[in-house]
């Protein structure tokens, strides 16, 4: 997995509350049996004038011009809510979004993020509000984010914000870790709970055999 | 310390603690399906990793398969049926057990798991789909995750899970005829907000609750993640234990005689919350006065009696406001305005949310003799085969489609654009499903969700209405918690 450390992007806003993962990707925008190639879907109900088409709706804030290279996306409450799709994350990856700031997050969402490396950010509106103060919104802007000491900065203003984040998540994305490996090197720790389980709970076994 | 049947259920399943917040939690079943499950087994696959325990995975079609009579691999999505024999590749390499299209269990993975007895009170359950939560309704520990997790509960049987906060909500009084469980979900999630079950484990609880069927507390709980819950669950009872009975993959075959079956009764029935069981939080709601819900805008959240009228403007450059001016505009509808009598074009009985053999007696005991109004086009779509194998036996498709509904093999279908299916551009559709987002039953398409008894009643009016109640029988409104 892509590690995550520091970044600087340019932010787009979206800031409405309970911004779904059907918005983020609609289902017809997921086509392949593949974690790639998902960013042309990514927010295609709002980007494109119609749908299924290509054709972009300029008033869409990532088609508004040096909007294009967002990497950083800020959305209201609730971000990500919704379908448990991880299309979702794999499109705002592909499409080079690095990292999400909302005040919270669908929980699913959340940690698809962090198992794709992308990184989720939750910060109050006021700080948001505070980190974009005397910024034009109609003008890209860029924040940079350091994950090893949870800060994000605004260059042109100065303006600094801290964020936490579970010590295990930082981990997981500052190294880029593999969290299948992890759990599969407590394998025998695995197996003696699971004879002891079905020991207990010996009928919770499933069928071997079809009915 | 007593203890909540949420401690108890991670308490069970608690293989190890990770660090202060998150745990490794052992997973007893992991169920797939053809959209989000196709890429876990493959990516699983590439990664040179193999499935741990196969007999303890399970993987359906559901959600892209087409719903037409003589249905195949073929799918109105381009490209559907790459995710159709994806599946079926990586489900026969992995040695799991399939649930194909020509399968006579197919059907819709929540709605197949709790009718075969794979999902049972007390285990953890998981699938790539957000409305796992809908086993709850049997006292399932479930929940909806990605697919990077699915790979992970498939490589080594466990998830690392940070432990959510508990809460109890309490339905009191008693519901009026015609109001069923989609009632008391919508209401909940209307007065509690989308995210108000943010960071909890809820359980449902009280007189109403214990009054409801086995299939209608699925219902409730189905919706558990529309309300932003990690999960929602029901104690277990006799009446999941009666339903439970006969299931194939149940222990013992849920056969009286079988030690295995025995056992698990005996199990079940300590599965309950301590009687001075603390909760982080509980909630207390009266049912007694409850009206048919609908939802007016694009969030279940938007969602009021279908008595009332909308929401008034909210205060001018408040976020309540933004979002209550997309959802209007979208919506095609104005702050104020009375809900009933908006017109429709659509009527959709389906999802996991209201599929089952429950909810199509009471579409057909209400549609009996009548017909849907001019000019609407309405579609059923069983849960599975199973279902529409017992609707048919008891003469439920005849009674819908000589009211003017289309009788659909088993699927997602309409829910959200399955496989490309749809009412069509910017239709305005009453749904017995589970999510009213922009876009979400096809482009510009205005969904309203309601109970099955509400659809059914549009359905034949020709716009949104709650069935007349001296219509109903309350002997057979069992959707709703009359029984």
């Amino acid at each position: 997995m892509q590690a995550f450390t520091q970044h600087t992007g340019v932010v787009a806003a979206l800031r409405q509350i309970n911004i779904d993962t059907d918005a983020i990707i609609p289902s017809r925008e997921m086509k392949r049996v593949s974690k790639e190639g998902l960013g042309e879907g990514l927010f295609a109900a709002w980007r494109y004038t119609l749908p299924g088409g290509r054709e972009p709706r300029p008033d869409f804030v990532l088609n508004k011009p040096g909007f294009e290279s967002s990497s950083i996306i800020i959305g209201g409450s609730n971000f990500g809510c919704g379908s448990s799709r991880e299309h979702a994350v794999w499109a705002l990856k592909d499409f080079g979004i690095r990292a999400v700031i909302a005040p919270s997050f669908g929980q699913i969402f959340y940690t698809n993020c962090i198992n794709n490396g992308v990184l989720p950010i939750r910060l109050s509106d006021e700080t948001i509000d505070a980190l974009l103060k005397d910024c034009d919104p109609s003008q890209p802007i860029s924040l940079s984010i350091d994950l090893a000491d949870c800060s994000i900065k605004n260059p042109s203003t100065g303006t600094v914000a801290g964020f936490d984040i579970d010590p295990a998540e930082q981990e997981t994305l500052l190294l880029g870790q593999d969290k299948i490996s992890q759990t599969l090197a407590r394998a025998a720790e695995i197996a003696t709970f699971r004879e002891r389980y079905y020991q207990a709970h010996q009928w919770a076994k499933a069928s071997e055999a079809a009915p | 310390m007593p203890e909540s049947l949420f401690d108890k259920l991670w308490k069970r399943h608690h293989v190890c603690a990770l660090d202060e917040r998150r745990s490794l939690i052992y997973i007893d079943r992991i169920f797939l399906h053809e959209r989000t499950g196709s890429i876990a087994l493959k990516s699983l696959q590439a990664d040179g990793r193999r499935v741990a325990n196969p007999s303890q995975v399970f993987c359906t079609m559901d959600h892209i398969v087409d719903t037409f009579p003589g249905r195949g691999d073929a799918t109105l999505m381009p490209s559907g049926e790459q995710f159709i024999s994806a599946t079926r590749e990586a489900a026969t390499a992995a040695g799991i057990q399939l649930f194909d299209i020509d399968d006579p269990r197919q059907g819709i993975a929540h709605v197949v798991a709790a009718e075969e007895g794979i999902a049972l009170p007390g285990l953890s359950h998981v699938c790539p789909d957000s409305h796992t939560c809908t086993l709850g309704g049997l006292g399932v520990l479930a929940w909806g995750i990605g697919s990077t997790e699915a790979e992970h509960a498939m490589a080594t049987q466990t998830l690392v899970v940070e432990k959510p906060k508990t809460m109890r909500i309490h339905f009191g009084g008693k519901l009026q005829p015609g109001v069923s469980a989609k009632d008391l979900i919508l209401y909940l999630i209307a007065q509690h907000g989308a995210a108000g079950g943010s960071g909890y484990a809820v359980e449902f609880a009280g007189p109403v609750i214990e009054a409801l069927d086995v299939e209608a507390r699925m219902s409730l709980c189905n919706m558990a993640v529309e309300f932003s819950a990690f999960t929602g669950f029901v104690a277990p009872d006799a009446k999941t234990i009666d339903y439970l009975k006969g299931r194939p993959y149940a222990p013992g075959k849920g056969q009286a005689s079988h030690p295995d079956w025995q056992a698990a009764c005996a199990d079940w029935q300590q599965l309950r919350s301590d009687v001075d069981a603390v909760f982080d939080r509980e909630i207390h709601i009266d049912c007694s006065t409850l009206g048919p819900q609908v939802s007016w805008g694009t969030n279940p959240q938007q969602s009021i009696a279908v008595s009332e009228k909308l929401p008034a403007l909210a205060a001018a450059g408040s976020d309540a406001r933004s979002s209550q001016d997309k959802a209007l505009s979208y919506i095609q509808l104005e702050a104020g305005q009375a809900i009933a009598g908006t017109h429709i074009d659509a009527a959709f009985i389906g999802s996991c949310t209201n599929s089952r053999l429950s909810d199509l007696r009471t579409v057909a005991e209400y549609l009996k003799g009548k017909h849907i109004a001019e000019g609407i086009a309405a579609v059923c779509v069983p849960g599975s085969k199973h279902v529409k194998r017992a609707a048919e036996a008891e003469g439920i498709d005849k009674i819908l489609i000589a009211a003017g509904f289309e009788w659909r093999e088993p699927g997602c279908s309409m829910c959200f654009f399955a496989g490309g299916e749809t009412f069509g551009e910017g239709k305005r559709v009453i749904s017995s499903t589970n999510r009213n987002f922009e876009g979400r039953q096809g482009p510009k398409v205005k969904t309203h969700i309601a109970s099955p008894l509400t659809v059914a009643a549009s359905a034949v009016a020709g716009h949104i209405c709650a069935a007349e109640t001296s219509a109903i029988d309350t002997q057979t409104s069992t959707a709703g918690a009359a029984g």
